[in-house]
């Protein structure tokens, strides 16, 4: 996804002996999918869409990137079902339906 | 796509933080503006929840996680120490709630700013202690419900303006900014990493269980906020105030206020008192903004 | 180069010869002098520091903290109430394994207001992280500072080195101050192996740590202070090479044939020399350990130095109330698993800067020598009965 490397997947301290001597972090939060807090995820009508980016802007999770044909979409590995992108979308066309509708 | 902001970012998904977070959104911008080459002290505050459990973490930028009370001491001793050895380029960001920032911080930010450490201080202002479980603050606003201020005793005395307490201060840079906001927020963080010395900027930032609304809301309450007059956005710079943005005329309150939870108990009579406050405190504002722009050259003359 | 110095002044010439780079302290009766110095040594120019004035101890430490986390050598001195308001950063900086020194003059703990020595401020963090160092003279003051730095940043641990007030403090003796390439050659600059540099990576310091990793953590700081025992002797042995002067974890006086043997630490092990030639000249067969650490705690010297003597005396100038004197404690304690384990004495003298005279340790040897304990606490001097 958008700014996730193969490398932000490393899960480190597989074993005691990786351990420092302080706490002091090795690996990046990619590790934690949000995605399953969800309840509702937003659908984005790509018909309608504006790619104005005003989601990927206000997005609080860093769960909305470019595809192929620069439209936003949803990463919903990550997103938490917030629904900001739903209430700042200028066009109107991003709709928050209920988990596995 | 069109990208309203820089592209790059600091900070990763994958955070702990709530649904709807504001005080995320305020980190990733201001990281925005600040790049990587910076170091980030954070004491005991949301962020030092969010940004993840041992051995990870969401920031792209060092981060060291500090006592409540010393965000900005351990901040000057960070600049001290990169200074000795060399590096006058790395950007020294204290990262602070409003409790660790107006209440039990503030001694160690009056003594940084009075020996005007080079260094950038950023409060994220969510108006309580949100991390612990939403308590009053110094920063929570009159008429607010929190749990140590619950619906028959809510809080009775006004927000602490830190804004003014930096002003007293002689300090060279500060601003209030609100993630409804992004490119006023980056301009600002932007503005204060080419100042030299002190600086502060607090920034409004959400809080969806602590101000009781739907996640949804995050950016709609804050921008009310902005538009309703209760959070001024303006920069004093070298003690000259400018207003960055005023409304031409205020959305009701009560928009604001019926969105949150936390402010659902009060009568009409209740905010009549928070909209005469608001209305002398852009009066008092906008003299300010009179009074020093008539000083400035005499003011950066000695600044 | 030998120089007249206090205690005090002592401590501000070990800094600089140390080349510590980040100094952030705040004045306190009797440390002042030590803060006074070393601004006067960093606007000078003879030393190339930063000395960040704070408001306040607890800021002190935290800029410290700051300042060792971007990979400089962080000093700071402070007493008594300063010390305590520390409280909460000297576990951070431990536990950031951050190797600061901290020069820390004995002063009696208010209320009553006091300034006067004893040794509750220091003894009541004792378990902090921080190693410990009593000193009994001004040259071994300033060698300490050297000697600290050497040790904790090997370790990554911190280190507090610790004088009497006044009786140190204030006290002028001749003091060699090396020169500060012959330091050098002793003490190299300071290479963190983890820094704050955005350079070198961008991890987090300090972030929550549930129970998977946090009890691993500890066992890694004690493991560093056991190793910090074993180096603090071994540095020892380097720094008399380089330096002509040694100063042992526990040092004995007389000891060879003693059949007693009253342990001391700080100034009062200096006195009590004087005591244990009298208490010679008496006819009573008696050595003085002076004890320079507290943490890490010298056990095997202290067992080795204890075997085959009828009877010990420990004088603490420190209580823990409800309890006895700390020194007396952990010596007992780490007498326990001895086979001929000999009696030991309890006491307590010297508390809120009342004197420690050669005739009060005299006695003290005297009750050692002549009788069994009958009591953990033996009041030394005290007008209460």
């Amino acid at each position: 996804m958008a700014n996730k490397k193969p490398e932000d997947y490393v899960i480190p301290l597989k074993n005691i002996d990786d351990l420092p001597p302080m706490a002091r972090t090795m690996g990046q939060m990619f590790v934690n999918e949000t995605g399953s807090w969800r309840n509702v995820y937003p659908k984005i009508n790509h018909d309608e869409c504006i790619k104005c980016g005003i989601c990927w802007q206000f997005c609080p999770d860093l769960s909305i990137v470019e595809n192929a044909d620069g439209f936003p979409e949803i990463d919903l590995v990550y997103c938490k079902g917030c629904g900001v992108c739903v209430a700042e979308c200028p066009k109107k066309c991003i709709v928050m339906l209920e988990e596995g509708k | 796509m069109k990208y309203p902001i820089p592209k790059e970012e600091y900070i990763t998904s994958g955070t702990v933080a709530c649904q709807g977070c504001g005080c995320v959104l305020a980190l990733r911008y201001a990281l925005k503006a600040l790049g990587p080459d910076t170091a980030m002290c954070v004491p005991a505050c949301c962020w030092s929840v969010i940004d993840g459990p041992f051995p990870y973490s969401a920031t792209k930028v060092p981060l060291f996680h500090t006592a409540f009370e010393t965000a900005a001491s351990a901040a000057s001793g960070l600049r001290q120490g990169f200074a000795i050895r060399g590096n006058d380029h790395t950007t020294v960001l204290a990262w602070a709630g409003d409790g660790g920032t107006a209440d039990i911080g503030i001694q160690a930010l009056s003594g940084a700013v009075e020996r005007d450490e080079d260094i950038i201080y950023i409060c994220y202002d969510n108006e309580a202690y949100m991390n612990t479980g939403i308590q009053r603050s110094s920063s929570t606003p009159w008429g607010a419900w929190t749990t140590t201020t619950p619906v028959r005793h809510f809080k009775k005395e006004e927000k602490k303006n830190l804004i003014e307490i930096m002003v007293a201060h002689g300090i060279r840079y500060t601003a209030t900014a609100a993630i409804s906001n992004p490119k006023d927020l980056m301009a600002k963080v932007a503005k204060a990493k080419e100042i030299r010395g002190a600086k502060f900027i607090q920034i409004f930032a959400s809080c969806i269980p602590g101000w009781k609304m739907k996640s949804e809301n995050a950016i709609k309450a804050v921008r009310l906020g902005v538009q309703t007059g209760l959070v001024p956005l303006f920069e004093v710079e070298n003690g000259v105030y400018k207003i960055s943005y005023k409304p031409k005329t205020f959305k009701p309150i009560e928009d604001y206020l019926k969105l949150q939870g936390r402010f659902r108990h009060l009568t009409p009579e209740q905010i009549e008192h928070i909209t005469k406050m608001r209305d002398l405190r852009w009066k008092q504002l906008e003299a300010k903004v009179k009074m020093t722009g008539a000083l400035a050259e005499e003011m950066a003359e000695l600044a | 180069m030998k120089k007249v110095l206090t205690g005090n002044h002592s401590v501000s010439f070990g800094a600089m010869v140390a080349r510590a780079e980040v100094v952030a302290a705040y004045p306190i009766t009797p440390q002042t002098q030590i803060v006074e110095r070393i601004s006067e040594l960093c606007a000078d120019g003879e030393m190339d520091a930063r000395f960040v004035k704070v408001e306040s101890e607890h800021s002190a430490m935290a800029a410290c903290i700051g300042a060792s986390a971007a990979g400089s050598r962080a000093f700071t001195a402070t007493s008594a109430q300063g010390l305590a308001l520390m409280d909460e950063m000297l576990h951070w900086a431990s536990h950031a394994r951050l190797p600061i020194v901290m020069s820390n003059i004995n002063r009696a703990m208010g209320p009553p207001w006091t300034i006067w020595t004893d040794q509750n401020d220091s003894i009541s963090r004792r378990d902090t992280g921080w190693m410990q160092f009593y000193c009994s003279s001004n040259q071994e003051v300033l060698d300490t500072v050297i000697q600290s730095f050497k040790v904790a940043e090997q370790v990554k641990m911190p280190a507090m080195l610790i004088l009497d007030a006044f009786v140190l403090s204030h006290t002028s003796e001749p003091v060699d101050v090396p020169d500060i390439e012959l330091v050098d050659s002793y003490l190299p600059k300071y290479q963190a192996e983890f820094d704050m540099d955005p350079a070198h990576g961008h991890p987090a310091y300090g972030a929550l740590t549930n129970e998977h990793w946090y009890y691993e953590l500890q066992i890694k700081m004690q493991r560093a202070m056991d190793e910090a025992l074993d180096l603090i002797v071994e540095e020892d042995k380097k720094f008399e090479k380089v330096f002509g002067r040694s100063y042992p974890v526990v040092e004995g006086y007389r000891t060879e044939d003693a059949d007693y043997l009253i342990f001391t630490s700080g100034t009062v092990a200096s006195t009590a020399k004087d005591a244990v030639d009298a208490a010679r000249e008496q006819g009573i067969k008696v050595g003085n350990v002076k004890v320079r650490l507290l943490r890490p705690f010298p056990k095997p010297q202290i067992r080795e130095i204890a075997k085959g003597r009828k009877r010990l005396g420990v004088i603490d100038r420190n209580i823990s109330y409800g309890s006895e004197g700390v020194f007396f404690t952990e010596i007992k304690s780490c007498l326990y698993g001895e086979a001929d384990r000999p009696e030991i004495h309890g006491f307590i003298a010297g508390l809120g800067g009342r004197d420690i005279t050669v005739d009060s340790i005299l006695e003290m040897i005297r009750q050692t020598a002549e009788q069994s304990p009958e009591s953990d606490i033996n009041w030394q001097g005290a007008k209460l009965a």
